[in-house]
């Protein structure tokens, strides 16, 4: 841990050094010229005029520098690269992570940024607009929170997540815009010209929940699956929801003066409220389907599989937002609805490119948000008013603290595992804020809002509240409450147990006599099942979730086996002498019988090692060839695979020296890795002698 | 409301063996009634009138555990032929929902039973261990509804779980020791970080009798 770290620390540092006279570059360069470049647009023809019209006072200029032609994408680029280098910084530090979510270092990182631009005086690139947000950064943030979300804990908890995120979003957003509306006619404060209208704008921005870093801190501690489930669920209904009430409100100020408002406008808005949910659910289901189809005709064309997953699910959105319907809503449903059908269409290479490349258009995205997020912080429209932002900060705490008590004590009735107060505390202090509010914010239009500086001020007070003092103490939070924890171990056996346990809870209710959502979700698989996977689905092999997580298993393990068969069959000879001796002695039937269990224990080494050889008459062998076949062709890449990343909806790699459900015979101490290299079956000797050893089970 | 076959000093005693409430038992008598066309005990045959339990992989299994005797808590084994209603309550109480007034040593023993239950679910033949024969029906059965897996397949599922099964309740073993069978010990300890409790419940809240179960 000493060395690489080091190393890497120094290559760190170098390269900050670098960036660093980077960015000075430009910051030197724009000092040098006129601070007239008003329009940021590139400056080709009058810059380039002006060098050739001095050419005619001056020398030919062998060097020139053009900075305006280049500033916006250099300065992104720059942006970028610089988060980047922070994040690498940060978990190589091993203490960090644990200390403080991403987050924060994201926040600081733009913070430095803005401190920077603020300091050279210099025109940050307008990377924010309504249009640009909504259109270009907005989607692959709300894509991948879709796309990686883990389904089957989500379906189970599916009603009470959409009773707290829609009614928790609503009291929220009413709660916190009546109570500040309350304050704002206290004279004292200044503040009597933000009318009703705007509170509830302002409320339903700010209630707009960011759990990342809180989802962060949960993943680390292992908390129980329900309470991962609530706060992610909240999280992606929420964001639609919010925006949906940020239009509507934002209509209501359009359209009318607040006095013109009458109660047909407001059922208009209800209703409105639920034709753009339902509406964008529905759009994202339709498009899933449409896309699931396309990949299904794609083998020929791989290389375009990805672009049709991403184009769709983009086209979801922007169709949805055409016609005022919640695109955000429309593109999760379409994410959720695809995911399951185009994992299985898709060639590995596919699936690959299009999680990592999700991945990375989500983060850009994030990262841009929050460095933009910085710049403001640190610049001039800001305007301070100690009453607003301080009771902004209370009531958001407040109202999110009673929403989370008063909702979860209605539906823990209809829960038959209700959440202990323990889980509701963490629950209600994990809602921090994070770039939705600052961007909703900062979009706000002018004409309507006078004040939208108190509005972006107090945002951003919330936001560096939230995220940085709770997303720091969370973590303890959650470790000294001691939440109920969750076992992730992933294994064949609790599979099973589940299956089991689901059917049988299942045919229990049928002989009870009624109905349950176990029931309707058997019923959706098999209509899935029957229609939808022939339809769907490219060689319409309905495949159990028991059986993919037992192929992927075995193939970890054949790899396994395959690297370390070299140094096993050397060994092997020696206990072949001492067992035959000892089985001669032993040949009882009962014996013999154990020896056969015994033996079939043994399949997976025999079936990689002994292609030939069948002493004792194995109940099942025949699947060497396909084995070997694997092992030989994808050998290389699946190790890759292996060891980088799977479909774990937990989103980090399972450790694949850490699940070995089966030993190598010989007890050696830790096998070596090796390099992949091919390993000829049939010439090992050693081979034989496999199917004699008796099991050798070790733990892991 | 009144079924004529429930005496209120006897549901009582009911309700404090199994833990239901009146609610619940009357509820639960009434389909013990349709289920038994009125007969005081249900044989396997009255099983076959619930439609829905047609598609159930394990269909076999869960009539069986209503039958069997080490679930209705009585000391021999085997199979009964008939289970009256007290009995059906029985089994019906290994998946009651937990109470939030339970204390350690309720909860710990609440669990133990419900896990009993599901051995006895694995281990057919009685006698205590799940052998890997045992092991590879119960897979079978389970993924049996679904046609185009092999047997190939649910076989393999089940030696790789009892491999796994092994490597946590044994560890290391001996170069020529056996695993027999999962034992309910070990069962206990594979169950260890799980919670039975939070999954193995059915909701015996809203129980509207379907009138199409016939």
């Amino acid at each position: 841990m000493g060395s690489p770290a080091l190393t890497h620390a120094k290559l760190l540092n170098w390269l900050l050094l670098l960036l660093l006279t980077l960015l000075c570059l430009p910051a030197a360069a724009y000092l040098d010229e006129p601070k007239s470049s008003s329009s940021l647009l590139p400056h080709y023809e009058p810059g380039h005029e002006d060098a050739v019209g001095s050419l005619q006072e001056k020398r030919l200029q062998v060097f020139t520098v053009d900075y305006n032609y280049v500033q916006i994408p250099y300065e992104v680029t720059l942006w970028i690269l610089l988060a980047s280098l922070a994040k690498i910084g940060f978990h190589l530090y091993h203490r960090l992570p644990r200390l403080m979510p991403e987050s924060c270092i994201l926040i600081a990182i733009g913070a430095l940024v803005g401190a920077i631009i603020f300091g050279t005086d210099h025109k940050s690139p307008p990377v924010m607009n309504t249009s640009i947000y909504f259109l270009y950064l907005l989607p692959p943030i709300v894509l991948e929170e879709g796309y990686f979300m883990p389904t089957r804990p989500f379906f189970e908890n599916f009603g009470s997540i959409l009773w707290w995120s829609v009614l928790g979003s609503l009291l929220n957003s009413f709660g916190i815009g009546l109570s500040l509306y309350g304050v704002c006619q206290i004279e004292a404060f200044g503040l009597t010209d933000l009318n009703l209208l705007q509170n509830l704008l302002f409320g339903s921005m700010i209630s707009a929940v960011d759990p990342v870093a809180a989802l962060e801190v949960f993943e680390e501690a292992s908390v129980n699956e329900q309470l991962y489930m609530m706060i992610f669920g909240e999280s992606l209904l929420n964001d639609g929801i919010t925006v949906v009430l940020y239009n509507i409100f934002i209509a209501f100020t359009q359209m009318h003066r607040y006095e013109e408002i009458e109660s047909i406008d407001i059922l208009a808005g209800f209703a409105r409220f639920f034709v753009v949910g339902l509406g964008g659910m529905l759009f994202g289901i339709v498009f899933g389907f449409v896309s699931a189809l396309m990949t299904r005709f794609t083998h020929n064309v791989s290389a375009i599989e990805p672009l049709l997953v991403f184009m769709f699910s983009y086209l979801s959105y922007l169709s949805a937002e055409t016609l005022y319907i919640s695109g955000i809503l429309a593109m999760t449903a379409c994410a959720v609805t695809m995911k399951k059908y185009v994992e299985e269409n898709v060639s590995q290479n596919s699936y690959t490119t299009i999680k990592y490349f999700m991945k990375m258009l989500g983060s850009v995205s994030e990262t841009l948000i929050f460095v933009f997020m910085g710049v403001s912080t640190v610049g001039k429209n800001h305007e301070w008013n100690w009453a607003f932002i301080c009771f902004t900060l209370l009531f958001c705490l407040i109202w999110r603290a009673l929403s989370v008590f008063a909702l979860f004590y209605i539906s823990n009735k209809f829960r038959t595992y209700p959440f202990t107060v323990k889980d509701q505390l963490i629950i209600s202090y994990s809602g921090l804020r994070g770039a939705s509010s600052f961007s909703l914010a900062f979009l706000l239009p002018v004409n309507l809002f006078p004040r939208k500086n108190l509005f972006i001020t107090a945002t951003l007070v919330v936001i560096y509240f939230t995220v940085f003092i709770q997303g720091i103490t969370i973590g303890p939070l959650v470790r000294y409450l001691d939440v109920k924890k969750t076992n992730k171990k992933e294994s064949i056996n609790e599979e099973i147990h589940m299956r089991l346990m689901d059917h049988f809870k299942a045919g229990i209710e049928d002989v009870c006599g009624h109905w349950s959502h176990y029931q309707l979700r058997d019923k959706f698989k098999k209509f899935d099942n029957k229609y939808l996977k022939k339809i769907l689905i490219r060689e319409h092999q309905p495949k159990s979730s028991l059986v993919s997580l037992y192929k992927k298993m075995e193939i970890k393990l054949a790899i396994e086996m395959a690297e370390n068969a070299m140094e096993i069959s050397k060994s092997s000879t020696a206990s072949l002498q001492s067992c035959r001796n000892r089985r001669v002695h032993r040949l009882s039937p009962a014996e013999v019988e154990s020896m056969r269990n015994v033996l079939t224990h043994n399949l997976y080494q025999v079936r990689q090692r002994a292609p030939s050889y069948n002493r004792h008459n194995l109940p099942t062998n025949t699947r060497e060839k396909q084995a070997q076949e694997i092992l030989i062709r994808r050998q290389h890449s699946l190790r890759q695979s292996c060891r980088k990343g799977n479909s774990l909806p937990w989103g980090r790699p399972a450790s694949t020296t850490g699940t070995r459900y089966l030993s190598l015979p010989q007890g050696h101490g830790q096998p070596t890795w090796r390099k992949a290299r091919h390993v000829t079956f049939t010439a090992l000797q050693g081979g034989r002698s496999r199917s004699d050893t008796p099991n050798v089970i070790k733990a892991p | 409301m009144g079924s004529a076959h429930s005496v209120p000093a006897e549901m009582r005693a009911l309700a404090d063996r199994t833990g239901f409430t009146s609610e619940q038992i009357e509820h639960l008598h009434r389909r013990f009634r349709q289920l038994s066309r009125d007969q005081l005990t249900i044989r396997k045959e009255n099983f076959d009138s619930i439609p829905d339990l047609e598609f159930n992989p394990i269909r076999a299994k869960i009539v069986h555990a209503f039958f069997d005797k080490r679930n209705l808590r009585q000391e021999s084994s085997g199979l009964a032929d008939e289970i009256n209603f007290e009995d059906f309550l029985t089994i019906m109480s290994y998946f009651r929902p937990i109470e939030m007034n339970m204390d350690e040593e309720q909860l710990d023993r609440f669990r133990k039973e419900k896990l009993k239950f599901l051995f006895h679910m694995y281990d057919s033949d009685h006698d205590g261990k799940i052998t890997l024969q045992e092991y590879r029906n119960v897979v079978e059965e389970l993924l049996s509804g679904n046609p185009h897996l092999e047997k190939e397949s649910a076989r393999s599922i089940a030696d790789g779980a009892m491999m796994e099964a092994a490597s946590i309740c044994v560890g290391q073993m001996g170069p020529d020791q056996v695993y027999e069978g999962i034992t309910f010990e070990d069962f206990l300890k594979m169950w260890q970080g799980i919670d039975i409790e939070t999954k193995m419940h059915v909701r015996f809240l809203n129980m509207e009798t379907i009138a199409h179960c016939y």
